[in-house]
């Protein structure tokens, strides 16, 4: 009896739509959000992540309705990314259904959003999102910088201290994701994760790079993360949740195989 | 029948009404939910849900500053012994106080104190974030019919940093481990309580909920 690893799909989400489809065999419709959870939440995925890149401010409101709809229909913890700046950001995404929230940019521009955020909504539901990638040379001691705006725009902000700060403000879990793997499918950068679990208390999500199921071994019990996060490899049905947690659990990391 | 859950400005009602409107409506007698501010609609529902995240401080300064609630609760659920269901900070109300970050007084229904987890394991992360099994005692409780439980049964959703020392053991219905046994439901009467969220524990998070508008005290 113990915690189990969690296994989190990540839906990008644009003006209410999936971006690129979900090519799972029996849905009625691959591109709505609410469809594909509903999916995710019947193979048994133990929580669900929505990262909302509409771009233009009259979409904004998009992700509301495809929360509200989710709510309905799934009963599984729900994460919901991108765009959150304000209060007022939060709370209405935590009306709509939302049980957790992450906070990316904002908390890069002004940490004091996760302390006020924290305060006022908890820290149990204040993720903040840290997209960094390793920065030094080879043979040099590693480290590893934010960066923003998709992995482009450079902070000279250190990762590591970036994640003990916003913990220390309130931060309830890190969703780490490392820019310079993302997409790559060549696995999570396990240096990254590990030196960002080992510096804070609070839960780790290991997220960008997943291209097979060792991957997702590796960032629980090499980059010490309790969840791994993944899109591609789920939506186009190269593995399922099942099966990647049944891998996992052949492992060695107890999982949570109830269907 | 009529389940209230009590709106007092506690974060996400809107999950755990669904999974009460999704087993009212597999349920014989279609119980209407409703989520409600009104002390009235309290006194007179059928049961009543206290749902609640968040800090303990603040939530019982939220359920204290509805104008007659705290009166209508103690009404309705210690006079009138209608069947209460606690989730989460909800749950930890029911007891004396609650130490997170100032000693405040709860309800005061179920002896003990909320006080930080400390795991046995300095390593484990905090908070207890994610999904666990729980063992339930051996007599059980009818909210369990037809569930399995203990390290090969249905896991439940957990998100807390903080946890309920019952101080008289048979209040605890259920436990969970993490490097040390800590309060995953308390049962007392016609109370039942659950540090884990129904709305969000899949299978055994809507049993448990549609046992609990089965269940005669």
């Amino acid at each position: 009896m113990t915690l189990k690893a969690r296994v989190i799909p990540c839906l990008d989400v644009k003006d209410g739509r999936v971006v690129k489809g979900v090519n799972f065999v029996d849905l009625v419709d691959a591109g709505d959000p609410v469809e594909a959870a509903k999916a995710y939440d019947a193979a048994g995925a133990d929580e669900l992540c929505f990262l909302d890149i509409t771009a233009s401010h009259e979409g904004r409101d998009t992700i509301y309705d495809v929360v509200r709809r989710t709510a309905e229909a799934c009963f599984m913890p729900v994460t919901v990314g991108g765009g959150v700046r304000t209060v007022e950001d939060i709370r209405k995404l935590l009306i709509a259904g939302a049980d957790k929230v992450s906070i990316n940019t904002a908390a890069v521009r002004n940490p004091d959003f996760v302390r006020e955020a924290a305060e006022k909504f908890g820290a149990q539901c204040i993720v903040v999102s840290i997209d960094a990638k390793q920065v030094n040379q080879p043979g040099e001691p590693e480290k590893f910088e934010i960066f923003t705006h998709g992995g482009r725009n450079p902070t000279g902000i250190d990762a590591i201290e970036f994640a003990k700060k916003v913990v220390a403000l309130g931060a309830g879990e890190l969703l780490v994701t490392s820019m310079d793997r993302d997409g790559t499918k060549a696995g999570y950068n396990i240096a990254l994760t590990r030196a960002i679990a080992d510096a804070v208390p609070v839960p780790v999500i290991a997220s960008g790079g997943v291209g097979t199921l060792d991957h997702m071994v590796e960032g629980v019990r090499d980059g010490h993360a309790t969840a791994v996060l993944a899109a591609s490899i789920f939506h186009f049905g190269e593995y399922t949740i099942h099966e990647t947690k049944k891998y996992m659990n052949d492992a060695g990391i107890p999982m949570r195989l109830d269907l | 029948m009529t389940v209230a859950i009590i709106d007092y400005g506690s974060g996400n009602l809107r999950s755990a009404e669904k999974a009460f409107e999704r087993a009212a409506r597999a349920h014989a007698r279609m119980p209407d939910v409703i989520v409600t501010a009104d002390p009235d609609r309290v006194r007179k529902a059928d049961r009543i849900v206290l749902p609640g995240v968040g800090a303990f401080a603040d939530c019982k300064r939220g359920l204290w500053s509805v104008e007659g609630m705290p009166e209508a609760l103690q009404e309705a659920v210690r006079d009138a012994g209608k069947p209460f269901f606690g989730i989460c900070v909800g749950m930890q109300l029911m007891a004396e106080r609650g130490l997170e970050f100032e000693t405040v007084d709860g309800l005061g229904w179920i002896k003990g104190d909320v006080s930080e987890m400390k795991p046995a394991d300095a390593s484990l992360k905090i908070p207890h974030m994610g999904w666990n099994t729980i063992d339930v005692r051996p007599e059980s409780h009818p909210v369990f019919k037809g569930l399995s439980t203990g390290s090969d049964g249905l896991h439940a959703y957990f998100v807390h940093s903080f946890h309920f020392a019952c101080s008289e053991e048979t209040d605890r219905l259920a436990t969970f481990d993490y490097a040390g046994t800590f309060t995953a439901m308390v049962a007392k009467d016609n109370m039942i309580g659950t540090q884990f969220h129904p709305e969000k524990s899949q299978r055994l998070g809507l049993e448990l909920i549609a046992n609990f508008l089965d269940w005669t005290p």
